[in-house]
């Protein structure tokens, strides 16, 4: 090396071992680690979106997305989702001031929204079905239902979260364990709004284009 | 007794050695020879690299084991920037050249692409007919349609020495794999697909041609005969086949494709001469729409929400998916029916020239040795 | 529209009934009656010695990642066997299948026989053991006490257990898939397979696929968060670089997996059609889908074997591993260009010549780090003092074989070559030469290295050479004549064969399976023969090979807390630091350590899974819908839990190292 080091310089570099040790708190990596579940989620989507990029178009003679779309109720549907992300972000901001009633009520509000939202979903999809328009008539709608009916199961499991995680602020406050959680739940949530952007983008907007 | 033990064990090694046949290295067809050399090349070029590297290891782990105190011991040393750019840049030289190799073997090679030459120096005669042959993957046979002679066989493929064939080949249920080991490599056979192959075979001869890829119960006994004869014999053949009894209709053809195994060789004198295009588009049974009408229907947007009642149930109990719909096709509506001619002229005309880049100007024909070495050498001339 | 009318299903049982059990197979029957003989001994011996309560506690239970670790080791071992023994059903049944006789095996039984051969190899044999390699040793090489998820890691375990459960069930309960191991549609579907076979497939892979993948969130947490104080990237052992590599692998491949499986079972059980022929469904989706999940799964299992070999190498030859960087590198270059190549495995789809060239040659591209790798090992021996252990007895014929299985896996790259050789037996010998010799022989290697400190003695030396030389010898007179049999043209997957001459190598073949039954059964005689011996061949130090990363530092085998104090690095080879600068183990100044609790959950939730996927298999809606209420409830029952760790108390900690120094007196008079 050539440089000559300092007396403290040696010293750390003789230093093998941490002799005053704080516990390791669990949880420390549990948002990294949520996100890379994210990440591995979002290829699920990659896979279905790219399933309804190969056979999206193969109606089998039967109906198209003009057929049945209805955008204004997709336009609804979509606002129920976007504004339940903002009041998300409103519970955020009150469990930061660590204001339990008022993150608990923001709570409240997401999951309605997000219960209408999926109201609303199984709305279009009962529509569709009884009108024939199946998962079973063509390609194009298996993949349509797939893709669309996955981000709504994700949606079903971010309320039933919800609902958990409500019972548990309820029972222990904004503890850090509830924070965290509060944390990932947000997360996948958002999570969930960026993927509708793009299904409601490539299948709906691009599907009454095409 | 040691002795004779030892020789009993090698013998059959040695019959085996010398009688085995290793049609892959040694194919009748000009287009499987091409591959092969392609086989042989890339295997010396990676020698290469493979025997030194191998050799260095038996050395290295005899030269430097433990209680050999003579050899240099280094513990410290772990870096050679020079040593670093040798072990780098070796294998990428050799991959440069065998990227090379490929991407030009591809092309040329390409299964869709009409062959240009029927042996090595050897052009196609300006008169020649490139034969035509629809295959037919069924549970578990192989159907040979040859449209040109309106004739159809089961289980045999006969074709004339020296004159370049193109196959279109599909499955009428699950996938697989046509190969016929001497002719020119193999191609999936896909329901409602076509895939194409071209070859030639330059030496009279029967071998073996079978399903590559694993298709169900019958799967290993799915083989077919496949003959070369001269042109004369050929004409015999086509005239003894144009004798047998059945014709294939497409209610033959629904019979025929019911799955059983190791079927006879069958010949049928007559064939509909749009069996092969509706086998493709999965529309045999009357009633049924073909795929490539759906697929212009759907280029147009589908027919809408009067389609979704345009399904029939099948007849016949097949099974389906527990929460599914029963066994339905779509109905065929008044579209036309697929007319197809079987000329040459159908086959898009190969660029015979050798490749070159993008931009580049067009090289002169050449007239000899294989396809690879003048594509190698025209580029390597400039 | 079409009125569906569902087929009489039992109300309680499904579509199981007493058919579905195999009693016309007497091949299965034996199978059978031998394994509940071994089932109700072991259970029997287990209550006789009251062994429940301890294997609750300290197994079943566990969150440490050591006891995980080993339990994944055990599970992949016993697979193992299960998965030769189909092997070897395959080479009599090659054998003797010729001129006219069709074998021992009709086509129903044989083809479950090399689809439950491929599955099991890869997904209960090669990935439990590679899971569990890295579960045992990355924390111990980081420094750390415990992976980032302790629970999730017992969860995962359980999760691939239970897959493998549903595949060894479907042995004697209905029947396994027919279609090959990667179960390409149309024939998968339902239509050309309406049997439970597949179904058993698809949930025995869908369960273990949430194990693999939560367990691979799991270690890539760890490997970025839990270093040790000093540990840059670059400054971490090579194992734990290509385990790191191989578990971003695994969280970018597995979702690919099950989201290609929910589609094929949306087409079984919905009837959807994605894959199907009619209604413009697309069975070429599914074989792209696959094999972009299936060739990075090639290099997850692979890529962990290689950071082994850099170890094990770099150990024996007594050096600094020969350029550390360009390996790392060259292990992220392998990680990235492993998705791009997927097509290689069907060029003879017909995809035109400039796609399938691009193919081809991002393929060989990977030959360059890869090929940088061997040389780093050979320039490692190079100059080096080597010790011929056993592991470093594997990594050599590693070494000789892997690079003779890249080079026809390069030849296979060149589209024109693999137009002739696709399906060949030369496939089966290429990928069998490199998974054998390369992913096989380095858990070997590493068995053979951490064995010791997992179990605090080494694994027996005789013993270990027979079962080298059966496997090294085995493996080339097994897989050599099947290069040959491929050159002249023979495919896989077939049951029988018409040309004599043919036959003789798949003789020399089926003697190589023998040779391999031997090494197999030397190896297990190496396990028992250690135990029996473990006094003469105990290891006191903590660190028998003389080795350079972290986990040689801790006693063999570790406390449960890997660490007493957590270490600090100053040198990629830290171990191997700390012993040249004269490190002193701390003797006081311990504390209580927290550690995470055992919890039960995971296994409570694996066992409802094992449930939900046999009642989706056999279609017993009622227990479908329990078990899978089930799983919620228990899911949301165990958030509620919020005490999952404990101090572990200050003399636990005090004891155990006491008596490691006692140990370590032990060696030094």
């Amino acid at each position: 090396m050539g440089h000559a080091l300092t007396t403290e310089q040696a010293a750390a570099r003789t230093l093998f071992y941490q002799a005053d040790e704080h516990d390791h708190e669990a949880g420390g990596s549990t948002l990294l680690g949520f996100w890379i579940y994210l990440m591995s989620d979002c290829l699920i989507f990659a896979v279905l979106f790219a399933t309804y990029g190969v056979v999206g178009g193969n109606y089998a003679a039967g109906p198209g997305p003009k057929d049945l779309f209805d955008l204004s109720l997709v336009a609804l549907n979509t606002s129920m989702l976007l504004l339940s992300s903002m009041t998300y972000g409103f519970a955020m901001l009150s469990s930061y001031r660590n204001k339990v009633a008022a993150t608990q009520v923001w709570l409240v509000v997401t999951g309605l929204f997000g219960a209408a939202f999926l109201g609303i979903e199984l709305y279009e999809f009962a529509h569709m079905i009884h009108e024939g328009a199946t998962p079973q008539r063509s390609a194009f709608l298996s993949a349509f239902f797939t893709l669309v009916g996955t981000h709504g199961l994700h949606v079903t499991f971010g309320i039933v979260w919800l609902i958990t995680l409500m019972v548990q602020i309820g029972k222990h406050g904004l503890n850090k364990a509830n924070a965290r959680r509060l944390a990932c739940l947000s997360l996948f949530w958002h999570f969930l709004d960026v993927i509708w952007i793009g299904v409601f983008t490539f299948v709906y907007l691009m599907g009454m284009l095409r | 007794m040691k002795l004779r033990l030892r020789s009993l064990a090698v013998l059959p090694l040695c019959a085996a050695l010398s009688a085995c046949d290793m049609v892959v290295l040694n194919p009748a067809g000009d287009v499987a020879a091409q591959q092969r050399d392609l086989l042989v090349t890339s295997t010396w070029l990676m020698l290469l690299i493979i025997v030194p590297v191998m050799a260095l290891t038996v050395i290295f782990a005899w030269r430097y084991r433990h209680n050999n105190r003579e050899a240099r011991y280094e513990p410290d040393w772990h870096h050679s920037m020079r040593l670093e750019l040798v072990i780098w840049s070796m294998p990428l030289l050799i991959i440069i050249c065998l990227g090379a190799l490929t991407w030009l073997g591809s092309h040329l090679l390409d299964p869709y692409r009409p062959l240009d030459r029927i042996a090595p120096g050897k052009e196609i005669p300006e008169d020649t007919r490139t034969l035509q042959i629809e295959v037919v993957a069924l549970d578990w046979k192989w159907l040979f349609i040859y449209p040109q002679y309106g004739v159809a066989t089961v289980n045999e493929m006969t074709v004339p020495v020296n004159q370049p064939l193109s196959l279109r080949i599909t499955a009428s249920s699950v996938m697989n794999t046509f190969y016929a080991p001497h002719l020119a490599g193999m191609i999936y056979a896909m329901p409602s697909m076509e895939t194409r192959l071209h070859g030639v075979l330059n030496s009279p001869g029967e071998s073996e041609g079978f399903s590559a890829n694993y298709s169900g119960a019958g799967f290993s006994g799915m083989k077919f005969k496949m003959r070369s004869v001269s042109d004369n014999e050929f004409q015999r053949w086509v005239g003894m086949t144009r004798a047998a009894q059945q014709s294939l209709t497409r209610d033959a053809y629904l019979q025929l494709a019911k799955p059983s195994e190791r079927e006879p060789v069958r010949y049928f004198s007559a064939v509909d001469r749009q069996l092969f295009d509706a086998i493709v588009g999965m529309c045999v049974e009357p009633g049924k729409m073909c795929t490539h009408d759906m697929m212009a229907i759907d280029e147009r947007g589908g027919l809408g929400m009067a389609g979704i009642y345009n399904v029939a149930r099948r007849s016949g109990d097949q099974p389906r998916a527990v929460f599914g719909a029963d066994h339905s096709h779509v109905i065929g509506i008044c579209a036309a029916p697929v007319v197809r001619t079987f000329e040459d002229d159908l086959l898009p005309q190969v660029d015979r020239s050798p490749l070159r880049g993008a931009g580049l100007p067009r090289p002169a024909p050449s007239r000899s040795g294989s396809l690879l070495a003048d594509a190698v050498d025209s580029s390597s001339a400039r | 529209m079409m009125q569906a009318e569902l087929p009489v299903l039992d109300p309680i049982f499904g579509r199981l009934s007493l058919a579905a059990l195999p009693l016309h197979e007497p091949i299965l029957v034996a199978t059978f009656v031998a394994v509940a003989i071994g089932g109700i001994a072991l259970l029997a011996g287990v209550t006789r010695y009251q062994l429940w309560g301890y294997l609750w506690r300290e197994w079943i239970t566990t969150i440490d990642h050591k006891r995980i670790g080993i339990m994944y080791m055990i599970l992949g071992i016993i697979m193992l066997l299960r998965g030769f023994a189909d092997a070897v059903m395959m080479r009599l049944q090659q054998m003797m299948a010729f001129g006219g006789s069709e074998g021992y095996l009709n086509a129903h039984h044989y083809d479950q026989i090399f689809t439950a051969h491929g599955v099991i190899m890869i997904f209960f044999v090669a990935m439990p053991l590679v899971t569990g390699l890295m579960n045992y040793i990355v924390p111990l090489q980081i420094g750390a006490r415990d992976v980032a998820f302790p629970f999730l890691n017992n969860f995962s375990f359980w999760m691939t257990t239970a897959g493998a459960i549903l595949v060894m069930f479907s042995l004697f309960v209905g029947e396994f898939a027919r279609t090959g191991w990667l179960a390409y549609p149309p024939l998968s579907g339902i239509q050309y397979s309406p049997d439970v076979g597949v179904d058993y497939y698809i949930w025995a892979l869908q369960i273990a696929g949430v194990g693999t993948l939560l367990s691979g969130v799991n270690l890539l947490a760890t490997i970025i968060k839990m270093r040790a104080p000093g540990m840059t990237l670059m400054k971490m052992p090579v194992f734990t670089w290509t385990s790191l590599c191989t578990n971003v692998l695994i969280v970018a491949a597995f979702p690919v997996l099950t989201a290609v499986l929910v589609l094929l079972s949306l087409d079984r059980y919905v009837g959807t059609n994605f894959f199907t022929n009619d209604f413009g469904g697309n069975p070429m989706m599914y074989v792209n889908l696959i094999w972009i999940w299936g060739h990075p799964e090639v290099y997850i299992l692979i890529l962990p074997l290689f950071g082994v070999y850099s170890e094990v190498t770099s150990t024996f030859c007594g050096k600094k591993l020969f350029g550390y960087s360009s390996m790392v590198y060259a292990t992220v270059v392998i990680t990235i260009l492993s998705y791009i190549v997927w097509l290689h495995h069907f060029f003879t789809m017909g995809s035109g010549a400039s796609v399938n060239s691009f193919f081809g040659i991002t393929t060989m591209i990977i030959s360059i780090p890869t090929g940088a790798k061997i040389f780093n090992w050979l320039f490692t021996m190079y100059r080096g003092r080597i010790r011929f252990e056993l592991p470093m007895m594997w990594t050599v014929a590693f070494m000789l074989t892997f690079v003779i299985g890249g080079m026809t896996g390069v030849l296979l790259a060149v589209p024109p070559a693999d137009f002739v050789l696709h399906n060949s037996l030369f496939l089966i010998a290429h990928f069998h030469n490199v998974i054998i010799g390369g992913v096989l022989f380095g858990l070997f290697a590493g068995i053979n290295y951490w064995f010791p400190k997992a179990f605090g003695f080494k694994l027996d030396r005789f013993w270990g050479l027979v079962s080298f030389w059966f496997w090294v010898i085995g493996f080339w007179v097994a897989f050599t004549p099947l290069y040959v049999l491929g050159l002249m043209g023979v495919t896989r997957r077939l049951r029988y064969f018409e040309d004599p001459s043919l036959q003789i190598w798949f003789q020399i073949a089926a003697v190589g399976a023998g040779l391999i039954a031997i090494g197999i059964g030397a190896m297990l005689i190496q396990f028992y023969v250690s135990i029996r011996k473990r006094n003469e061949l105990r290891d006191t130090t903590g660190d028998p090979w003389d080795g350079r990363t972290l986990e040689w530092s801790t006693s063999s085998p570790p406390p449960a807390y890997n660490f007493a104090f957590t270490p600090i690095i100053h040198d990629g080879d830290a171990w191997w630091d700390m012993k040249q600068r004269g490190y002193q183990r701390p003797l006081s100044g311990f504390r209580a350590i927290l550690m995470p609790a055992n919890t039960g959950a995971g296994f409570v939730l694996a066992a409802l899974s094992t449930a939900f996927g046999f009642a989706m298999v056999w279609y017993m809606w009622w227990l479908a819908i329990a078990s899978f209420i089930g799983i919620v409830g228990f899911t949301i029952y165990h958030t509620f839990n919020y005490k999952r760790e404990f101090h572990l108390p200050l003399e636990y900690v005090v004891h155990a190292e006491e008596e490691r120094s006692r140990q370590l007196a032990t060696v030094r008079s």
